[in-house]
């Protein structure tokens, strides 16, 4: 399961629809091994393409010494479908090498702008094989998350739930 | 002094979960000649056809080598070698 505070989650959307038609990518980095992801990276799509993503060669060597002096590791790594569902393509499964990261995908084909839902769901990759995981949204991190979380099995989001808050 | 190597998890099955060793050349391809004589199988994940791998990105002192002359691409004692896999998809 993927749990992650309310203010990410809507931070990750938010660059996917402003990015839409292209395709968006960054990471959440987040301790090592504490599985939360805190610090949001939004990066550069070096592809600049509606159907392929890869952050640029000298950003992604940046982000990892980076993520090594903070003593974090990439806890996300996300990109956006701009005209396909929000799971993973081939493409994607094959070139993911991040073993222990959760791999979100948002898909912005309806709702690249402010009314439309947006799907926003979370994959392991490991050696080909994709398995997908709840997510769960909490408002903040706290000792027992398990008290805010609002578990949803992979679902539609929208704006109007936010405005429901 | 030897020259560092920066391992991504993604290899470190092949130098026992070491985020770092040590290595020796002239060159990275020899770098990774080496590597391979210690930790057998790595340089099939980041050579292919006598290049990096496409989706491999490797740098000397912060220098992606695509840059710098590939695989020929001269090292010194106390450089630093990263190796990164890309993060890219479609």
């Amino acid at each position: 399961m993927l749990t992650i505070d309310r203010a990410t989650r809507d931070a990750i959307v938010e660059h996917a629809r402003r990015d839409h038609p292209d395709e968006a990518c960054g990471v959440v980095a987040g301790p090592a091994g504490s599985d939360r992801p805190a610090r949001h990276v939004p990066m550069l799509n070096a592809a600049m393409s509606p159907t392929f993503y890869e952050f640029d060669s000298g950003d992604l060597l940046k982000l990892y010494r980076e993520m090594d002096d903070n003593d974090e590791e990439p806890v996300v790594i996300y990109h956006s479908h701009t005209s396909t569902e929000a799971y993973p393509s081939r493409t994607d499964i094959s070139l993911a090498q991040e073993p222990d990261a959760h791999y979100v995908l948002v898909s912005t084909r309806d709702g690249a702008h402010e009314s439309g839902p947006v799907d926003f769901r979370s994959y392991r990759i490991v050696d080909g094989e994709v398995s997908e995981e709840e997510v769960a949204v909490v408002e903040r991190y706290d000792h027992d998350t398990t008290q805010t979380a609002t578990t949803q099995t992979p679902t539609t989001q929208t704006q109007t739930e936010k405005a429901a808050d | 002094m030897a020259i560092e190597v920066r391992i991504p998890t993604i290899l470190r099955t092949f130098t026992d979960g070491e985020r770092a060793v040590d290595g020796k050349g002239d060159t990275v391809a020899e770098l990774i000649e080496q590597l391979e004589a210690n930790h057998a199988g790595i340089k099939e994940r980041i050579v292919e056809d006598g290049v990096v791998r496409r989706f491999i990105n490797v740098y000397v002192n912060d220098e992606d080598i695509r840059f710098t002359g590939g695989l020929e691409t001269a090292i010194t004692d106390g450089d630093t070698v990263v190796i990164l896999p890309a993060v890219a998809g479609g």
